[in-house]
């Protein structure tokens, strides 16, 4: 038995390794994953990299030029810039990738339970998502870290489960597509139970697709959650944060450049790799994102 | 076809009866209500249990969202928390700005998308498609703050061309925000843009690959004959409901551009709101925002329904 079980892992390490290969031998892919990985190990890195404290003030050295010491210069308060940008991912990453799997989790389930149920319960619950689709969602999450805060331990869930609903669609539409196909009817035949269809039918049916929609999801809630921070309503100001440094950076734009410029061009290379990662993947995976493209 | 148009509508309705419950049971769980938040902390026993019975707080929730929805229906939507301003009137003069903004934005974005969605969709995988897709991918990825405040770097800081920030209150005619309301348009233009250009990119592509297409081209059909008579009218069918997700995120609100821009929309009202805690008014933008977007998908689907040509011949035939 756990020789099946491992057998059948090392297939699965083995295509999701084929998958990897295939995106990086693209360009958009190759360039993709290099900016994610960069950015990744920049962010667990990164307290032992920087060059100085990011939350140490300096009154003597407001807004300085990049020069040798500080080579972006130095913000409103003389902290060093450079330091503060190579730190500035680090609550995003954290929490989209917490965020990030648990909606694709949640999501993906619904979605799959609520393909596989049919009928009216599956027609009543599409109109509630419906309804939670409509409503703007940056207003929510706005509303809800008003209320409770803005701590992790809300903004994860949250985003989780803000981002899981578009997520049901996907799954659902997707299971769709496998639902009337013979191999799930001959499990129902053989008495299996709804939820072993899913693992076993269902999943390996649509993983590409949820896999290709989480990656577009993660990016997303990236550009959210430095939304709320640029907006004041996110990571709390000692904190460095991308958002909320291109917020204060830019009443100095025109003295120093580079407390805007920097995280613009961190924040910008993070999120456009991601994307570029996620379209490689869905051609390899032959999945049309384009069409999936929703605002 | 009516019935396939009924059920769409009765749809629509029962989604926007939903909407609105949530909004107002959402509204409901949150801690704190209108008195609270008017009165602050300090408010306690007799002066707060006063505020609730003038505002007619005291009464069960069933009753009071019967009110508050029945009121919306008329277009009234109750006096703001400070109690002092009719949030309909509010919402008017925002809704208007949002509208201009989106109007200009539509008018440069919608006609470039669909020139250079054609474009690349006809000449897949050549230099000038790779060109613009992947222009497309970063327009649609970088963040509209980032873009915003590149633009303002490079016109306002560098070349003073145009202003950074609209200056002028939301109760101003249109003419008085321009030429500031520019930059805006570009940046939001740029991301609806990339969007709906990807979209009539792919739809190209199929349609160019299937039947009838092939078929036209076989019978000797020319090529710009078989482009403009026999795809794009299948191939830009998919566009409508794009460029409605569109137009309900632009009415919506783009919060993060009319902060930056300082902008008097819906957006920044929303922000507003929800800085001084007035949930009348919160309540009122989430309905008002949510109904748009389902307007706009429904008219999208009912457009989309007219002018299948699938189903125009079925139309046709049983005429």
């Amino acid at each position: 038995m756990s020789g099946v079980a491992q057998a059948r892992s090392s297939g699965r390490m083995q295509r999701l390794w084929c998958v990897l290969r295939d995106v990086a031998a693209r360009p958009s892919g190759a360039v993709g994953l290099s900016l994610v990985g960069f950015h990744i190990l920049l962010a667990a890195l990164g307290p032992w990299l920087v060059p100085y404290d990011t939350g140490a003030m300096s009154s003597g050295e407001m807004l300085e030029t990049p020069s040798m010491a500080h080579w972006m210069g130095t913000d409103h308060l003389g902290r060093d810039i450079a330091s503060r940008v190579m730190l500035g991912g680090r609550e995003a990453l954290i929490v989209t990738g917490l965020a990030t799997p648990l909606a694709m989790l949640w999501g993906g389930f619904t979605g799959l339970a609520l393909g596989l149920a049919g009928g009216r319960i599956d027609e009543a619950m599409m109109r509630i998502v419906d309804a939670f689709l409509s409503l703007p969602g940056i207003l929510i999450l706005l509303v809800l870290v008003m209320t409770f805060g803005t701590s992790n331990a809300v903004l994860v869930p949250t985003l989780g489960f803000l981002f899981g609903i578009p997520i049901i669609r996907v799954a659902r539409a997707a299971t769709h597509e496998v639902i009337a196909r013979d191999f799930v009817a001959a499990a129902r035949a053989r008495g299996h139970g709804a939820m072993t269809i899913i693992a076993v039918e269902l999943l390996p049916n649509v993983r590409d697709t949820l896999m290709v929609e989480g990656a577009m999801r993660w990016s997303w809630m990236l550009l959210a959650f430095s939304s709320l921070s640029f907006l004041g309503f996110g990571v709390a100001p000692p904190t460095p944060d991308w958002g909320l440094m291109i917020a204060d950076g830019r009443i100095y734009m025109s003295l120093a450049l580079w407390g805007v410029l920097g995280p613009v061009i961190a924040l910008s290379s993070l999120i456009v790799g991601i994307n570029l990662a996620a379209d490689a993947l869905a051609k390899s995976l032959g999945i049309d994102r384009a069409r999936k493209a929703v605002i | 076809m009516l019935t396939l148009l009924l059920r769409r509508l009765v749809l629509g309705a029962i989604t926007v009866v939903i909407v609105s419950l949530l909004i107002f049971a959402g509204v409901e769980a949150l801690p704190g209500d209108a008195c609270t938040a008017f009165l602050e902390r300090e408010a306690q026993g007799a002066l707060l249990e006063k505020c609730r019975v003038d505002l007619g707080l005291d009464r069960s929730a069933f009753t009071r969202y019967f009110e508050w929805a029945g009121g919306a229906v008329r277009g009234d939507f109750g006096m703001s928390a400070g109690g002092t301003e009719r949030i309909a009137t509010l919402v008017t003069d925002r809704l208007k700005n949002s509208a201009l903004l989106a109007a200009c934005a539509l008018a440069v974005g919608v006609p470039l998308a669909i020139l250079l969605g054609v474009i690349t969709g006809l000449w897949r995988d050549r230099p000038v498609d790779l060109i613009l897709s992947t222009s497309a991918i970063l327009a649609m990825t970088i963040p509209e703050f980032v873009s915003a405040t590149v633009l303002i770097l490079i016109f306002s800081v560098w070349l003073r061309w145009i202003p950074g920030i609209v200056v002028a209150p939301a109760d101003y005619p249109i003419s008085a925000f321009f030429p500031e309301i520019i930059l805006p348009i570009i940046v939001l233009s740029m991301v609806m843009t990339a969007h709906i250009l990807r979209m009539v990119r792919s739809s190209v592509i199929e349609v160019m690959a299937s039947d009838f297409v092939q078929m036209a081209t076989l019978k000797g059909v020319p090529y710009w004959q078989v482009v403009f008579r026999h795809a794009l009218p299948s191939a830009l069918l998919p566009a409508i409901n794009v460029v409605a997700l569109t137009v309900a995120w632009l009415l919506g609100g783009v919060v993060v551009i009319e902060v930056v821009f300082n902008y008097p929309g819906m957006g920044r009202m929303m922000i507003d709101a929800i800085s001084d805690r007035d949930l009348p008014v919160v309540q009122a933008i989430t309905l008002i925002v949510a109904v748009t977007y389902v307007g706009v998908n429904l008219t999208a689907d009912i457009l989309t329904m007219l002018l299948n040509p699938r189903l125009r011949t079925y139309h046709m035939r049983r005429r």
